[in-house]
């Protein structure tokens, strides 16, 4: 895990343009910005913004898009509630506001050289595609890839023509599963975790990203457990409210941690202790 | 605010202590302090030393607090009241900034409350500390965030510090090492964990003036403007006599031994439950306590739609929308925002801050309406260390 970045605007969005919306699924949808006229458009995988839509709120809201491509700001969104919900209804000339990017990213320096197992569920798929576009850019850099994805249905999973493109392109292994199956999916049925038996990694040398809903986190991490990936080598991104981002507000507290900037990314040994106490 | 200098402690007669109160006005200082209201003591403008709570003491115990006269006419005569100076610092109601529409887009203006130049008269030792534990919550916060109106709003202050007398029935800052004398600044590496103050002037009261120690440049300028003369040395040993007075009278105690690491390991400890069951999850004591930092913001627009503002508001770990985030609640159980509550204070305050969240104030104690009692949860919990709930 990388620590954060210095951000210039602690409380005060800047005003930016929709430039691109695609819808992805029945409630999500991907809003690509243009970046802000200052401090340009870097970040690092892991990493979120806090969107906002004038008069109705702001969300924290991670960076999806191509870390290393300098165009757009690239978010993908399931609507849920009143600001998820406004942000869908935004189009390209549409204006919003946005400060960031915050937090802390995934450990790709430390996972050179090494096998990547990235285990996701649902929206849980967002924040972890910067590093599969960053793996695939640097493709010689690192062993084995391999995404393990899992959604409700097929209705539900995201990104699923450029997930079958990349794995055409024999980059990486994308393993995928839904709850519910239709007619159509021809891929595996059950919980993401009964994927890791197929994944193709050598245990001593991998390394686990892992994002999605807490439970599908705390299962994921006792297969990877199993197999002999040690806690040390995982790291999991967590979902907290946040009103400031920026350590302020107190409410995205777990334990000593400050989800808003010591994380949402973690080395898993580093908050395990709390992230296990029920209620913490 | 600046550098400290040791002077000799001066000597400053009650009859003169509004000349001190008008410097300060003329200096341009909106002068704030103790004054009686609704049968408490609370922080609000002082215009001359009558509108100090003068003969009048407070009387505390867990949920309780009393107003008494005392048999002397002392200024500065009781503990704390349920204000603390952290609502000028960080204001329980801020507006962050005004959004306008224009045209197809809209702007984004900082607001422009410019918090005025403030000086706080009758700091205590442990209020001392309190505002140096959210000066680092609030200014370089990880060598990157400042909370701008608070960085102005300190930048501002004047502090005139007045040493306790007579101790609380809910105070433990002895505990906590920040009262009731108030250190010299100069020896403020002494206490290093516990967080770095300063003062422009300090008070020691007796019957008849204070004992003045300067801490700065611009406590130096106005004692120059007032012209006082040297404290007698008689006059220096008797406000020591009166603050070891206090310390020895102190309210409470709390054993602080590794009590990061009791806090942490007795997670799961039962006196959790037992605590819940009598607490209301009130947010009194969130809102009371001069270290409490939490807020939540709310974006609301006028009746046009044109204008959006981000104001800002004080928060606690006991509401029950604290911790929500879309489909499902972190703390749904009063034991658990109980634990958060203080295990923040007194455990991983020392993680994030390097420093106790507890002044030992006995705020929370007063002002709790059942008087759950801080001190005594983490003596049980110590008295039992260990111990697990079963489930
Ligand atoms: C670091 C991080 C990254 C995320 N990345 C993504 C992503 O890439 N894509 C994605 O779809 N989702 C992401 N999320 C989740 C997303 O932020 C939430 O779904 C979103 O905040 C829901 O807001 P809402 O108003 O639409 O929903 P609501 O259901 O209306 O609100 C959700 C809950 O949040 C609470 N809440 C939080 N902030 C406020 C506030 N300011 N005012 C009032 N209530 C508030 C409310 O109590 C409510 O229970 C991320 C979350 C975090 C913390
Ligand atoms: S926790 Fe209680 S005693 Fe400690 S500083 Fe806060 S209000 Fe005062
Ligand atoms: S401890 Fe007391 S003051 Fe604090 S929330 Fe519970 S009942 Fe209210």
């Amino acid at each position: 895990m990388e620590g954060p970045r210095a951000c210039p605007t602690p409380v005060k969005p800047a005003v930016v343009r929709v430039r691109d919306y695609r819808r992805e699924t029945h409630d999500t949808f991907t809003l690509v910005l243009d970046p802000p006229a200052t401090g340009g458009a870097a970040f690092r995988p892991g990493q979120f913004n806090m969107l906002y839509v004038f008069g109705v709120g702001e969300a924290p809201i991670s960076l999806s898009g191509d870390p290393g491509e300098g165009g757009g700001w690239v978010h993908t969104i399931r609507a849920v509630g009143a600001v998820t919900r406004a942000l869908a209804r935004l189009r390209p000339g549409d204006v919003l506001g946005l400060r960031g990017p915050y937090g802390s990213s995934w450990p790709l320096e430390n996972a050179r050289g090494r096998d990547v197992v990235l285990v996701s569920g649902g929206i849980g798929l967002a924040p972890l595609r910067p590093v599969l576009y960053h793996l695939r850019r640097h493709r010689a850099e690192y062993g084995k890839i391999a995404l393990l994805y899992g959604a409700r249905s097929p209705a539900d999973a995201l990104y699923l023509d450029e997930l079958r493109a990349w794995r055409a392109a024999g980059e990486l292994q994308v393993l995928l599963t839904v709850d519910r199956g239709d007619p159509s999916w021809t891929e595996s049925l059950g919980l993401v975790t009964a994927l890791f038996d197929r994944a193709d990694f050598a245990p001593d040398r991998a390394v686990g990203l892992i994002c999605g809903p807490e439970i599908m986190m705390r299962f994921t991490q006792r297969e990877f457990a199993k197999r002999g990936v040690a806690d040390e080598r995982l790291y999991v991104s967590l979902e907290r409210n946040m009103h400031c981002a920026v350590g302020f507000c107190g409410h995205c507290q777990l334990g000593p941690s400050f989800v808003c900037m010591d994380g949402p990314v973690f080395r898993y040994d580093r908050i395990r202790t709390f992230f296990e106490i029920r209620e913490a | 605010m600046t550098e400290p200098r040791a002077a000799n402690p001066l000597f400053l007669p009650k009859s003169r202590l509004d000349d001190l109160i008008g410097q300060l006005a003329a200096a341009g200082f909106e002068v704030v302090g103790p004054r009686l209201e609704q049968q408490a003591i609370v922080y609000g403008p002082i215009r001359s030393a009558s509108d100090l709570p003068i003969g009048w003491t407070d009387l505390q115990g867990p949920g309780s607090y009393r107003l008494q006269r005392r048999g002397d006419e002392a200024y500065f005569g009781y503990v704390v009241g349920p204000h603390s100076w952290k609502k000028y610092l960080f204001p329980p109601t801020l507006t962050l900034w005004h959004a306008r529409r224009t045209g197809d887009t809209f702007t984004i203006e900082e607001s422009n409350d410019e918090p005025p130049r403030r000086a706080l008269l009758g700091v205590r030792g442990c209020e001392l500390h309190a505002i140096a534990v959210q000066d680092r919550v609030f200014l370089n916060r990880a060598g990157q965030f400042t909370d701008p109106f608070y960085a102005k709003a300190r930048q501002r202050l004047f502090l005139i510090a007045v040493e306790c007398e007579t101790a609380g029935g809910t105070c433990f800052c002895t505990s906590m090492g920040t009262g009731p004398q108030i250190d010299d600044p100069l020896d403020a590496h002494s206490a290093p964990r516990r967080g770095r103050h300063a003062y422009d002037l300090a008070l020691t009261e007796l019957d008849d003036g204070f004992v003045v120690r300067v801490g700065s440049a611009a406590g130096q300028d106005l004692v120059a403007r007032l012209g006082l003369a040297a404290a007698a040395p008689e006059q220096i040993a008797e406000g020591r006599r009166r603050v070891a007075a206090a310390a020895q009278a102190m309210g409470r105690w709390l054993d602080t031994t590794d009590l990061r690491q009791l806090l942490h390991r007795n997670q799961e400890h039962p006196r959790w439950d037992a605590v819940a069951d009598r607490c209301l999850s009130c947010t009194n004591c969130t809102m009371v306590c001069p270290t409490c930092f939490c807020s939540s913001v709310a974006d609301v627009t006028d009746l046009s739609l044109e204008n959006a503002q981000r104001v800002r508001k004080w928060d606690s770990c006991f509401n029950p929308e604290f911790a929500k985030v879309h489909g499902g609640d972190f703390r749904p159980s009063i034991r658990a925002r109980y634990r958060q509550w203080l295990t923040h204070k007194f455990a991983s305050w020392y993680d994030q801050f390097d420093v106790s969240g507890c002044v030992g104030c006995g705020r929370c104690i007063t002002w709790c309406p059942v008087g759950i009692d801080v001190t005594e949860e983490i003596n049980a919990i110590r008295a039992a260390d260990g111990q697990r709930r079963l489930d």
